[in-house]
């Protein structure tokens, strides 16, 4: 029988789980051989990828710390509130200086909830300053974990940030499932907090939603869960959005832990590599996309960064950042990149084929 | 040889019957694939018509193949549950109609 994970509500490294070391995440991910599938690189090689190299970096990532309120099950950061790990305001600043001087005008805030950086809202001031349209996922609940996050949705719109937040489900049973029991009422709530000062209908005010499934099977069509997600949340809660993005769980940290305990590991690595798709490969996110560190450190994208796999170039911190150099990088796979060329593919901004 | 009926990694092999006519399982496989594809039924609707028929036939394989498919389709549980009622709504009932067929024998026969 199959093993199930209780409710947890502290990460993998609070528990000294043995996922917690990227060692034996990387161990299991290598060995393609005894789960039956095509090593990654063969993949790309049949497509004609490989060595996989970057196009033009136009996406600067920045997570900007683990700490989060929540604790969902599928989490890649391993995030969670006993995480610490916070980007200082110095590193924010070197972020800032690396943009002035780079033709990237996009930049992604992600974390753990990003906005429990105390130096959150300073940063999304200067970027917003800088010119840069600003995208930032927000997991909803964190707009009502506290009075002092209330008038987030007023400080988003002043800065006419993009907000992307996750909503596995339209009904609160797979939701809460994923992320916490409750998440679903609360996020709710927060996407009402949203609505209302114009999120999802003023056109300069941008609400994404992400689908990610809650388990071991692939996203389906990304247009027509789109379609049920409107129809269900305008129905039946009266709430607005713009895009949905259908995005595949990777077999990094918590998912990987899930995959793992529940016995599904060796079928949703073969259903990720039988459902290879030589047209996502070549739009994958990591090649116009640079993510960094809570610590300044780069890398080829926020799952790379989580395996601790830093970017194979000479340039390997932010203060030295340099978009020419960076882009003459190899960038670096393993299996779990099967994630990102599945079916419809999958990106931060969802499907690419 | 496997001490079960029915193996797991079988439903994967399920192409491998090509192996022994080509033709005819190419044809089936082009249709199958036709089948499902969107059309005057969504991808969703389908999957969840397949769900139910599996429970009909009670094929361990097609409940596997199309209780993944299903949740991939976004079809949630409730949706799922029902599906598999109808199914036994039907089978339930197809026995049954059919009292009325042992009604009327036994009326026939009767004094």
């Amino acid at each position: 029988m199959a093993g199930e994970i209780k409710e947890k509500k502290t990460s993998l490294k609070y528990r000294a789980h043995e996922l917690s070391s990227v060692d034996v995440q990387k161990r299991i991910l290598s060995d393609s051989e005894s789960i039956g599938i095509s090593p990654f690189a063969k993949s790309l090689k049949t497509a004609g990828l490989f060595p996989l190299s970057p196009l033009h970096t136009e996406i600067f990532q920045v997570n900007v710390g683990k700490m989060c309120n929540q604790v969902c099950k599928h989490c890649h950061v391993d995030a969670g509130p006993d995480r610490k790990e916070i980007m200082s305001k110095e590193t924010m600043q070197q972020c800032l200086d690396a943009l002035r001087n780079s033709k990237i005008r996009k930049v992604d805030l992600t974390g753990g909830a990003p906005e429990m950086n105390p130096e959150f809202r300073w940063f999304v001031e200067e970027l917003s300053a800088l010119g840069m349209h600003i995208m930032v996922r927000c997991n909803l609940t964190i707009i009502l974990a506290h009075p002092k996050y209330h008038d987030l949705p007023e400080f988003f719109k002043k800065h006419k940030v993009e907000v992307i937040s996750s909503l596995p489900y339209f009904a609160a049973r797979r939701t809460d499932a994923q992320r916490g029991e409750g998440v679903f009422e609360k996020s709710i709530e927060a996407l009402k907090m949203l609505n209302a000062v114009g999120y999802g209908i003023d056109p300069e005010l941008q609400l994404n939603l992400v689908y990610n499934p809650s388990g071991a099977f692939l996203p389906g069509s990304q247009a027509d869960l789109e379609f049920e997600f409107k129809t269900k949340l305008g129905e039946g809660w009266g709430i607005e959005f713009n895009q949905l993005y259908a995005i595949t769980n990777l077999p990094v940290s918590r998912f990987l832990e899930y995959l793992v305990v529940s016995e599904n590991y060796a079928d949703y690595m073969q259903q990720l590599a039988v459902a290879f798709n030589p047209t996502a490969a070549a739009g994958v996110m990591c090649r116009n996309t640079i993510s960094v560190g809570w610590d300044g450190y780069l890398y080829d994208c926020d799952f790379n960064q989580m395996l601790e796999m830093k970017v194979a170039s000479k340039i390997q911190h932010v203060s030295e950042f340099n978009t020419e150099a960076l882009e003459s990088r190899m960038i670096l796979i393993n299996q779990h990149c099967y994630g990102c060329t599945a079916g419809a593919g999958s990106s931060c901004g969802g499907a690419v084929a | 040889m496997s001490k079960s009926y029915y193996n797991d990694a079988d439903l994967d092999k399920f192409g491998n019957i090509a192996e022994w006519n080509k033709a005819l399982a190419d044809k089936f496989f082009s249709y199958y694939g036709d089948v499902f594809k969107a059309g005057a039924l969504s991808v969703r609707e389908k999957s969840l018509i397949a769900l139910a028929v599996s429970h009909a036939l009670q094929c361990p394989y097609c409940i596997h193949a199309y209780t993944t498919d299903s949740l991939k389709q976004g079809a949630d549980e409730e949706q799922m549950m029902e599906a598999v009622h109808v199914a036994a709504a039907i089978k339930g009932g197809s026995a049954l109609v059919h009292g009325v067929q042992m009604m009327n024998k036994a009326k026939e026969i009767s004094m």
